[in-house]
């Protein structure tokens, strides 16, 4: 039996290894803790924990340091000395490498006093910077695997559904599916031999979102609980986990967690000597978009290309290999395990009438704190951009938000008050997708957003079928000509049409969701298509073809005295002026590259 | 047989406990603070300090805190603890050995009986701040 006792020490130092922070050299950090606590004697005292994502990724690399729940922020290997000394040697937490509001002269000690952390509520996100990932016993001891056991010994697979649908636990993976009524649907679809197949959808492919690489980092025996009850709840014996093979610290701590769980009996044959078998396999992905569609990832997995075919057959009558098969993301799965531990009653008082529960965020963009939320469902767009996210750096004025990723809609800044639940979403424009919120702000052009994230589709559209293939290709051609300038008022009218034909006719849902974005930024900000189309100017001067770039005399002269900078650094030679005199752009000749800009340090290189 | 049974887990799980407890912020039933100021640790404040340790050890409790803090003002009397019972005024102990460590542990933390002989005084200081 796996008992080590495990030694007690006074302190703990959580150090995030999410992805962000190891990328800022969290590692590093936890060997230098180590290296100093053994220099002042205190390694029987303190011990050194890493953690996954503690969501504050603006300010890593983090270390938490319990008790206490003091956390520090920013670090670096050589503020390591000092802190071990002060913090742990004296027992005198040091202010300067805590974290400081802004706006504020204190710094704030704390974890759960910092604004970033109050509002969020933590179910899915529930053992987050508190376990290690790499150890189970750290998940048992967070009552971890004990919904299994509850669902195993006193429950039958209709009252795990029951309490499931009684939760209200919609799809996190986008569509937002009730997750009780498709596990019925499995259940309840006949299968020739028996065998019946359970997916957890970890391709997380958008743009600027990281909940399930998070999940599956910080918590991997939460998903695999949550597999293990549904694999009870809908008559399957085998799982597969489908992971991007460019996630590959989730990839080893999945690994990790798998072989930990089957070492110790709670995957494989005669789970916990109640009879009950499953085991779970983990797929990698190769990185397309599109498998994180359920038939493609499907035929992924059966090891043929990656590309959607027609629904029905659902894959919850024919899935993996004909099979009946339930296919849920990440998130839900770790939403699991909770819900039979507490009642699907208690998930069901958090949130809004039609969507329950909590959900991740991933809050990316023009933003002061970047980083993982999980918030209640139903709350609005200003307590996350503003209370959580701490608003827009630098006092610019907040845009809209993109949510969704490029299957998502932009939500204009008049909206700021919207609740965030899946209906009011959808009726923006927009979607609650997997969780991706890219906050932008006035320097943002919207249409070259939408021209971005179709780029993006664009290029992940499998070529299936002929609404997508070609329908995004003749979109984003019309939407660069308007970036570039060249855009006319009846490509307007063509573009809502080709958006509106794509949506219909597309195959899957990458077709059906990739005009979103064109859809609402034309919705919400037309006037701003109108400028670039009639007016040729971009008001964010973002789309630099419709930039003119000119030299202001006078603080070329006074200010920078001729420095000559731009014109040495002008790769089409349009600049002409000697050292020591003004400065001249040749129009004719101005690539509009926009160098001259950046490379001025006194501010007269204008651009209209 | 399976490889592990529910007992079993169950035993893991209150192992596990008694070591990540303390990352938690849940309520707990008393709190012993040792002040670990340079007088502190220079009166041997680090051995009454691992005294509590192995007691909280020793007795497999989750429901004590040990912490450590600054000096506490009074050098000549070092080394100090103070321990605080849920709802209860923190009392300061003096002039500590680990024996006396042992002590205040078993009657003051565990049951609740403050040992007077070793005790400074009741309540902290008040501040202006």
């Amino acid at each position: 039996m796996a008992e080590a006792k495990e030694k007690l020490y006074r302190t703990h130092l959580m150090v995030c290894a999410g992805t962000g922070c190891v990328s800022n050299h969290a590692f590093e950090i936890k060997e230098a803790l180590e290296k100093e606590i053994k220099r002042q004697g205190l390694e029987n005292e303190v011990k050194v924990v890493t953690t996954g994502c503690n969501g504050f990724c603006e300010r890593g690399p983090l270390l938490v340091v319990q008790p206490g729940n003091i956390f520090y922020q920013t670090l670096s290997v050589k503020d390591v000395p000092l802190l071990v000394e002060e913090h742990l040697l004296k027992g005198r937490p040091v202010k300067k490498f805590m974290y400081q509001p802004p706006e504020e002269k204190t710094p704030v000690p704390v974890l759960s006093e910092i604004n970033f952390f109050k509002k969020q509520v933590l179910v899915a996100l529930r053992n987050r910077g508190l376990i290690d990932p790499e150890k189970i016993e750290d998940y048992i001891a967070r009552d971890g695997y004990k919904a299994l056991v509850k669902a195993l010994t006193q429950m039958t697979p209709e009252e795990i559904i029951q309490e499931i649908t009684v939760s209200g636990l919609r799809g996190r993976g986008g569509a937002g599916f009730p997750t009780g009524l498709k596990w019925q649907l499995v259940r309840n679809s006949p299968s020739p031999n028996g065998e019946k197949y359970l997916v957890c959808n970890g391709d997380e492919g958008d743009p600027g979102a990281f909940m399930d690489r998070s999940i599956l980092e910080a918590d991997p025996h939460s998903v695999i609980e949550g597999m293990l009850i549904g694999a009870k709840a809908i008559g399957a014996t085998q799982g597969f986990i489908y992971v991007r093979n460019e996630y590959p610290l989730a990839v080893k701590r999945i690994y990790i967690a798998l072989d930990r769980a089957r070492s110790l009996g709670l995957l494989g044959h005669d789970i916990l000597g109640t009879g009950f078998d499953f085991d779970i396999r983990v797929v990698r992905g190769a990185g397309a978009f599109v498998c994180g569609e359920e038939t493609a990832l499907l035929a992924s997995i059966e090891g043929r290309l990656g590309e959607p075919r027609p629904r029905p057959p659902y894959p919850a009558e024919k899935g993996l290999w004909g099979k009946p098969t339930c296919i849920n993301n990440v998130e839900t799965w770790a939403n699991v395990p909770v819900i039979i531990d507490r009642g699907g009653k208690w998930f069901a008082s958090i949130g809004t009438p039609t969507s329950k529960g909590t959900k991740v965020f991933s809050l990316v963009g023009k933003i002061n704190n970047t980083g993982l939320v999980e918030v209640p469902m139903g709350i609005t767009l200003r307590e996350i951009i503003y209370d959580i996210g701490g608003g827009i750096p630098g006092g610019k004025k907040f845009k809209a938000v993109q949510t969704g990723g490029p299957s998502g809609g932009c939500i204009p800044a008049e909206k700021i008050d919207l609740p965030i639940d899946y209906e009011s979403l959808t009726e923006a424009g927009s979607m609650m997708g997997s969780g991706g919120m890219v906050v932008m702000d006035e320097d943002t052009c919207m249409v070259d957003v939408a021209r971005y994230f179709l780029s993006f589709t664009q290029d992940e559209s499998c070529g299936k079928c002929t609404p997508c293939r070609e329908g995004t290709k003749a979109m984003l051609d019309i939407l660069t000509r308007i970036t570039e300038g060249k855009g006319t008022e009846e490509d307007l009218v063509l573009l809502e049409e080709l958006a509106q034909t794509v949506k219909e006719a597309s195959l899957c849902g990458l077709g059906k969701t990739a005009p979103n974005p064109v859809l609402t930024t034309l919705r919400y900000f037309r006037d701003e298509y109108i400028t670039h189309i009639r007016d040729k100017k971009c008001p964010a001067h973002v789309c630099r073809q419709l930039n003119v770039y000119t030299i202001d005399p006078q603080i070329c002269l006074e200010k920078g005295h001729g420095c000559d900078v731009c014109r040495r650094n002008c790769a089409s030679e349009a600049i002409t002026g000697a050292k020591g005199e003004s400065h001249k752009i040749d129009q004719a000749k101005c690539i509009k590259c926009g160098v001259c800009f950046d490379v001025c340090n006194f501010g007269a290189v204008r651009v209209e | 047989m399976p490889k592990l049974t529910l007992e079993d887990l169950e035993k893991i799980r209150q192992e596990a406990r008694k070591s990540i407890f303390i990352r938690e912020q849940g309520q707990f039933k008393a709190k012993i603070i040792v002040h670990m100021g340079t007088c502190g640790i220079a009166a041997g404040a680090r051995n009454i300090m691992n005294a509590f340790l192995r007691e909280v050890e020793k007795r497999g409790t989750t429901d004590v805190l040990l912490t450590t803090s600054g000096c506490a003002g009074l050098c000549s009397r070092e080394p100090m603890a103070t321990v605080e019972l849920a709802g209860q005024a923190p009392v300061k102990y003096v002039d500590l050995t680990e024996k006396k460590a042992q002590e205040i542990f078993e009657k003051h933390v565990l049951g609740g009986q403050i040992v007077t002989a070793y005790a400074l005084g009741i309540g902290s200081e008040k501040t202006d701040l």
